[in-house]
């Protein structure tokens, strides 16, 4: 390795780099200014969509009810519900979206209260519909509300107290800090972006640098230069893994950004949304994105290597997105844990441990581990790189 | 100086099975000399000279460039050769300053020879006005113009040409031309690939004709009239070969 042929050829994939706009597009805008505006975009529709729901009064049909009076017109004075007078099947109004809900009060139901008869009160939702959900939630608290005050005029009829249902009471008491809570809470989506990030920010660099010099002529035209092959590849190397990391560091410096200055808005809170992660853990997740930083570097590298052109280099990496992608996801799952078989499998153990680290569990074996193994995959993708480099059979494919 | 010694390379194809792209072929370019390498397209001469530039391994028989081996030491044969083919592009984003800068470091070269080097070429080859331009604007004429300064910025002993009119105007293919003249004058090893028997007759001291892969004729342009009995190198060549129908037949298995 000679490091002046590394630095001459690392400095000129730069330059090159950031003189072409479809790289500066994947590395610089669409993690600055796409994601952001993306991700608050969503974040704006969706609680504008959510407040709108909650606003609306629950719009409801009242099954029944004409022997029970008193129960129809306490819930018809609440604000928060618009009685509709059926004009067709309520359950075909229910599926038409028209009102949210329909409640069945049984026959004998108020008079029952009273006997102490047991009565069902039936829903009548339409499952996974946003607005009907909201509208049960909003039933079922009035309903339970009426019991649990039906159950303290029955216990004070008899002359007890209303603690005798209640002999004791629950308190939650939170002992972790801020920071754990947290990593906790986003311990599965941090490496998960971080990996997905890291990856696409590399895809791009990789083709254009390889797959796509041999398309443009170039390819050639560096290889007639008296350069180790070895200094090549580490040179483009480098280029590849500084793109990679650019949009790791650009996508999450926009993001906190966005989640500060949005959070703000949204929330109307001082720090914004922005999560109190424990500074350690985020360190412990960069040591470990390095390596698996190299090894996609370099796996990209080699695939982009063996095709000819930039759009043939897309059909083989599109394939790999997908089983890059659902390690990370299945890292993000709850109860899927690190353990001596999940430590094996590449990128899932790197997100697994990252995870871990972010809620300040440093579980040091599977962590060196890890580091370790993700370092072989890397250095053996740089060596497959480096071969194929001297293949001439993929270099001059006819 | 290049030393071919029964040179040869062959390639495995899916459809066609083992293909002999270079078979057998021997001869010597010496110094302040320009070996003219002439063939029809798919003859073999670009698969022969990236052997030569060390860009392809041969499968057998052996060469020596500017007395290194090219296979033993590659690197030391790329670093005394310019290597210019029609594949060889420039890089768009880079000026053509910046490209011969590149190449130049790649050489080894300190930044003031290169500096310098530029300059001389640049004044060589009229390229000033267009040496601070990005390459991916510039005409074919410029273009071909950068890429013999990237081939000239290590001053190299050994200069391998393929086909570097191809596609050019007149007035910038005679340019060139005149420039291939310059480095015989100053004592490089030319080697010159083309199909363009003009040139040929022009600018080769010695020519060689390559068919199907194989060296069918060597020699002086005058060895080779007698040889064949014909002025005209078009002619000479079409008999070298074994007459149309062989041209023709090279043609279909392209």
């Amino acid at each position: 390795m000679n490091w002046f042929f590394i630095r001459t050829i690392y400095l000129k994939e730069l330059k090159d780099s950031l003189r072409d706009r479809r790289t500066l597009i994947s590395m610089v805008v669409v993690p600055t200014l796409l994601m952001p505006i993306l991700m608050l975009g969503f974040v704006t529709v969706f609680s504008t969509v959510i407040k709108k729901a909650q606003d609306e009064a629950t719009s409801m049909v009242i099954v029944g009810g004409t022997d029970s009076p008193g129960v129809v017109a306490a819930i018809k004075a609440e604000k928060k519900f618009k009685i509709i007078e059926p004009i067709t099947d309520f359950k075909k109004m229910i599926m038409e979206k028209r009102i949210r809900l329909a409640v069945e009060i049984p026959a004998g139901f108020e008079a029952a209260l009273k006997t102490g008869e047991p009565k069902t009160v039936t829903f009548y939702h339409y499952e996974g519909e946003m607005k009907s959900g909201m509208g049960v939630s909003e039933v079922d608290r009035f309903f339970r509300s009426l019991r649990d005050k039906t159950v303290e005029i029955r216990l004070t009829d008899r002359g007890l107290s209303a603690d005798l249902i209640k002999p004791f009471q629950i308190k939650r008491q939170n002992v972790a800090p801020p920071e754990k809570v947290d990593g906790n809470k986003f311990g599965g989506f941090v490496p998960y972006l971080i990996i997905i990030l890291c990856f696409t920010g590399a895809m791009y660099p990789a083709i254009d640098l390889t797959a796509g010099e041999k398309e443009r002529g170039t390819m050639e035209t560096l290889l007639c230069s008296p350069v180790n092959r070895v200094n090549i590849v580490i040179g483009k190397l480098l280029m590849v893994l500084t793109a990679s990391i650019s949009t790791i560091m650009l996508s999450l410096g926009s993001m906190s950004v966005s989640l500060i200055t949005g959070g703000a808005m949204l929330a109307g809170a001082t720090n914004g949304l922005i999560p109190q992660i424990d500074p350690a853990g985020i360190a412990g997740v960069f040591a470990m994105i390095a390596p698996i930083a190299l090894f996609f570097a370099a796996l990209l590298l080699t695939i982009s290597l063996a095709a000819k052109s930039h759009k043939e280099a897309q059909s083989y990496i599109s394939p790999l997105l997908v089983m890059v992608f659902m390690p990370a996801v299945i890292g993000t799952l709850p109860g899927v844990e690190l353990t001596m078989k999940t430590a094996f499998i590449p990128i899932l153990n790197v997100c697994l441990a990252c995870k871990e680290m972010l809620s300040g569990v440093w579980h040091w074996n599977y962590i060196a581990l890890i580091f370790v193994s993700t370092g072989l995959y890397a250095a053996i993708a740089v060596a497959l790189c480096v071969k194929m480099f001297n293949r001439e059979s993929v270099m001059f494919r006819a | 100086m290049i030393e071919a010694r029964h040179l040869t390379k062959t390639f495995k194809d899916k459809k066609r099975g083992v293909i002999k792209a270079v078979d057998d072929v021997t001869f010597t370019c010496r110094p302040g000399q320009i070996y003219g390498l002439l063939g029809a397209n798919g003859a073999g001469k670009t698969t022969a000279l990236r052997m030569l530039a060390t860009l392809l391994q041969p499968t057998s028989g052996s060469a020596s460039v500017a007395g290194f081996d090219v296979v033993t030491a590659a690197e030391k044969v790329r670093a005394n050769v310019g290597f210019l083919a029609a594949s060889t592009a420039l890089y768009g984003r880079l000026t053509a300053r910046e490209m011969i800068a590149y190449f130049g470091q790649l050489n080894g070269l300190p930044l003031p020879e290169i500096a310098t080097r530029t300059q001389r070429l640049a004044d060589e080859l009229v390229m000033h006005e267009f040496l601070d331009r990005r390459c991916d604007k510039f005409s074919t004429g410029m273009k071909q113009k950068t890429s013999i300064a990237r081939t000239l910025i290590h001053d190299p002993a050994v200069m391998i040409f393929d086909e570097p009119t191809l596609g050019l105007d007149v007035m910038t293919a005679r340019a060139i031309v005149r420039f291939v003249r310059e480095c015989r004058n100053q004592d490089k090893t030319v080697i010159y690939s083309t199909h363009v028997m003009a040139e040929v007759e022009k600018l080769c001291d010695v020519i060689g004709i390559i068919h199907d892969g194989r060296l069918v004729a060597e020699g002086t342009l005058v060895e080779l009239q007698t040889r064949f009995g014909e002025k005209d190198m078009e002619e000479i060549f079409v008999k070298a070969v074994g007459g149309e129908a062989a041209i023709a037949d090279a043609v279909t298995k392209l």
